[in-house]
């Protein structure tokens, strides 16, 4: 085994990093990442995963619980299944993908009650395996896979990819938080499982979500695919967190004045809301709930509840102000393009799972939240895990390391002196200002999308140029970089959304309100500096005959 | 936002130092109940709560600080009125509890409901029928 710890010869004694080894490392600690870890370990890699977070409690899946698409193998349910947001993602999604995921998850699932010991309820003598409990779920997968003997690094946030001089990837480099210094972990290859980019918007369990792996990807010339579809927004109980959204089909919404917000709803009226949101208030009741239906919410899913409770709201017989909390690509599409069947990115060494990859095969444009995101996670970590150690296993005889560069730039390697005022405040402003609100990124014109597009790329060369390394006497490089990532995914959205000219899925033009039939592709975006868009030459296939 | 570690409850274990995935507490220097070190990080997720085997932790459900006049910072009030440690009671972790995704099935789930411009109301006094289903 490759287990002995390296120093790298070219740092100084002071800020050496401590280097680790392994055949794989996954970078991200969700179901994506635990899935990855655990599939490449089965295929008998040694695998290390470093998490930003806690490998357990990170991300959305962890801290709110997943409904998940699981479909028991006959045909009429899959088929019912397959067909349901056909439609709705604006037929970008591809038949073959959506069998190959039901087919995996339908097997993760059991797998993780049985080897993974999930105690998913029991009802009229078998499992209900359509959602899990985000805590339970995520200390179980941690538990699996250090059963099977994968190294876990938490609160060890990647900041870059590092690269042999072919430009496959060898490794990562990032950051120990809670020790306060560099490390690395050369590998013969790397899964990016970092989640989707939330834009620091206090959605459930999303601050760790800031798009990093993109950004990475980005710099070792992996392209994005569905960024145009990454305006997904929550319903939150304002000034709370918790974008829980599934019981608000349940809801009914008011204006200030009790008088109803007429068409509103959780699913088509959601832009009401965005609508009366950006005017004022919004209120909103449970009120289409029966008792019983009521009891089995609060089985369901306790964490939506302890908000109201905690409040000494009833949200059944009272009225609370609601917010749309940004949730980008967490529960929008878009993400790292893959390639083939095992989540390659394309570039040798690299491959994607979860939301850091785009979720377009499964869901076209429609959001995948509420069960295709968790199914995807599961299963391209599957995929990507099994390949990525298949790919290190057969570089172990390889002589010696390779010499390794580190890919890393916005954020990280600025190319002049820092600049004052360029910090990650100043890039939350930005964000704040043209990527949050409902009038720019959800309620979507070509008139606002330019000019933020414009603000973006002028914030863009302003921390490329200046922004780098930690401030004052915090030696941490994270916020920048998370900063960095984060400007570089809106841009890749905006470039995106401003060349589908249309409206199809979750992208909603109000200067093209109707979708064209000649934009029926997906659109493939990437670089960083120069943003470039280009149409898929892959069309999704809507049937699965040979 | 996490408020409240009881120095009353707190044992030291520093789980929640561990298992914050924001990395919102320093362990304490000389032991001893952890530091909320950097409370704007807290992205009110709640796991800490979940993972302290005392329940000596308390996230408020509001993402700012609270008010220093807020009932939500008084720990006598928080565990007579069982908000202290109600999340992992609802999760059924700890010694002799249930976990509770056993019991965790939800309803089934109806198309969102559209609010119309009769929409039903909270006043019992107007008829069901009222409503535009
Ligand atoms: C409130 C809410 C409810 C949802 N409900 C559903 C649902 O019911 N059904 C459904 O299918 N989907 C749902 N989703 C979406 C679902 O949560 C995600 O699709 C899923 O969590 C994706 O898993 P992941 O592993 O790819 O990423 P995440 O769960 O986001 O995990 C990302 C991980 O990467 C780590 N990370 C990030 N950056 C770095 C870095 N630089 N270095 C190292 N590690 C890093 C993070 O710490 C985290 O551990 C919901 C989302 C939200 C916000
Ligand atoms: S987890 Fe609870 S008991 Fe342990 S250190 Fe934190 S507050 Fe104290
Ligand atoms: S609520 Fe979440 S983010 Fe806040 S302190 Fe607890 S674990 Fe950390």
């Amino acid at each position: 085994m490759t287990h002995t710890p390296l120093r790298h010869p070219t740092r100084s004694r002071q800020a050496a990093a401590a280097a680790l080894s392994a055949d794989v490392v996954v970078v991200g600690g969700g179901p994506a990442a635990t899935w990855a870890a655990l599939s490449a370990a089965e295929s008998g890699a040694d695998v290390v995963l470093a998490d930003k977070g806690y490998c357990g409690t990170s991300g959305p899946t962890a801290s709110g619980g997943t409904g998940v698409w699981y479909v028991e193998p006959r045909p009429a349910a899959r088929e019912a299944a397959m067909a349901s947001r056909e439609g709705l993602g604006g037929y970008l999604a591809d038949r073959r993908w959506m069998v190959r995921v039901l087919d995996q998850t339908y097997e993760n699932m059991h797998r993780l009650g049985t080897e993974g010991r999930y105690p998913f309820p029991v009802v009229d003598g078998a499992q209900v395996r359509t959602g899990v409990q985000g805590p339970e779920y995520m200390r179980r997968m941690r538990a699996w896979i250090k059963r099977r003997g994968v190294r876990v690094l938490d609160h060890s946030p990647v900041l870059e990819l590092l690269v042999d001089a072919t430009g496959a990837v060898g490794g990562v480099a990032g950051y120990r938080r809670q020790q306060r210094r560099p490390y690395r972990v050369h590998a013969g290859a790397a899964v990016v499982a970092t989640g989707g980019c939330a834009f620091g918007s206090g959605a459930l369990g999303t601050n760790v979500d800031t798009g990093d792996g993109a950004l990475m990807a980005a710099e070792v010339g992996a392209a994005l695919s569905g960024m145009e579809f990454s305006n997904a927004y929550g319903i939150a109980p304002a000034f709370t967190s918790v974008t829980k959204s599934a019981y608000y089909n349940f809801a009914s919404f008011f204006h200030p004045d009790g008088t109803p917000l007429e068409g509103a709803g959780s699913q088509r009226g959601r832009s009401v809301i965005a609508r009366a949101l950006l005017r004022g208030a919004v209120y909103c009741q449970l009120d289409q709930a029966d008792a019983a239906t009521q009891a089995a919410m609060r089985r369901g899913q306790p964490n939506f509840f302890l908000t109201f409770h905690r409040l000494g709201i009833n949200p059944f017989t009272d009225r609370f102000p609601v917010t749309l909390l940004l949730e980008g690509t967490v529960r929008g599409t878009g993400g790292i393009r893959v390639v083939d069947g095992d989540c390659a990115t394309g570039v040798p060494g690299l491959y994607a799972a979860g939301d850091a990859a785009t979720r377009e095969l499964i869901c076209g444009g429609f959001t995948g939240g509420g069960s295709h995101n968790s199914a995807w996670a599961m299963s391209s970590g599957t995929w990507a895990g099994r390949a990525a150690a298949r790919h290190a296993l057969g570089m172990r005889g390889t002589a010696g390391h390779p010499r390794l560069r580190p890919a890393g730039e916005a954020g990280l390697r600025p190319t002049g002196p820092a600049t004052a005022g360029v910090d990650d405040r100043m890039v939350r402003e930005v964000l704040a200002a043209y990527v949050h609100p409902y009038d720019r990124n959800y309620l979507r014109h070509g008139d606002r999308l330019a000019p933020a597009l414009a603000a973006l790329d002028e914030a863009w060369t302003a921390l490329r140029a200046g922004l780098g390394g930690g401030s004052g006497d915090d030696p941490d490089p994270v916020p920048a970089r998370q900063a960095a990532a984060m400007v570089a995914h809106a841009r890749w959205m905006y470039t995106s959304a401003l060349a589908r000219s249309e409206s199809r899925g979750m992208h909603k033009r109000e200067d093209h309100p109707d979708t064209d039939p000649g934009q029926w592709h997906r659109l493939v975006v990437g670089g960083l500096d120069e943003v470039h868009v280009d149409t898929d030459p892959v069309r999704p296939a809507l049937a699965t005959a040979s | 936002m996490i408020e409240i570690v009881s120095a009353g409850r707190c044992i030291g274990c520093d789980v929640c130092v561990a298992v914050c995935p924001t990395n919102v507490f320093d362990p304490a220097p000389g032991g001893g109940p952890p530091v909320i070190a950097r409370q704007t990080d807290c992205q009110t997720c709640f796991m800490c709560e979940a993972y302290c085997p005392v329940d000596a932790l308390f996230v408020a459900p509001h993402a700012c600080p609270l008010p220093t006049s807020s009932p939500l910072l008084d720990e006598e009030y928080l565990a007579a009125s069982g908000l202290l440690g109600s999340y992992r009671n609802e999760i059924g972790w700890g010694r002799g509890r249930t976990p509770g995704a056993r019991t965790a099935v939800g309803p089934p789930l109806p198309p969102a409901h559209i609010t119309t411009a009769v929409g039903r109301s909270a006043d019992p006094l107007i008829p069901e029928g009222a409503t535009g289903a």
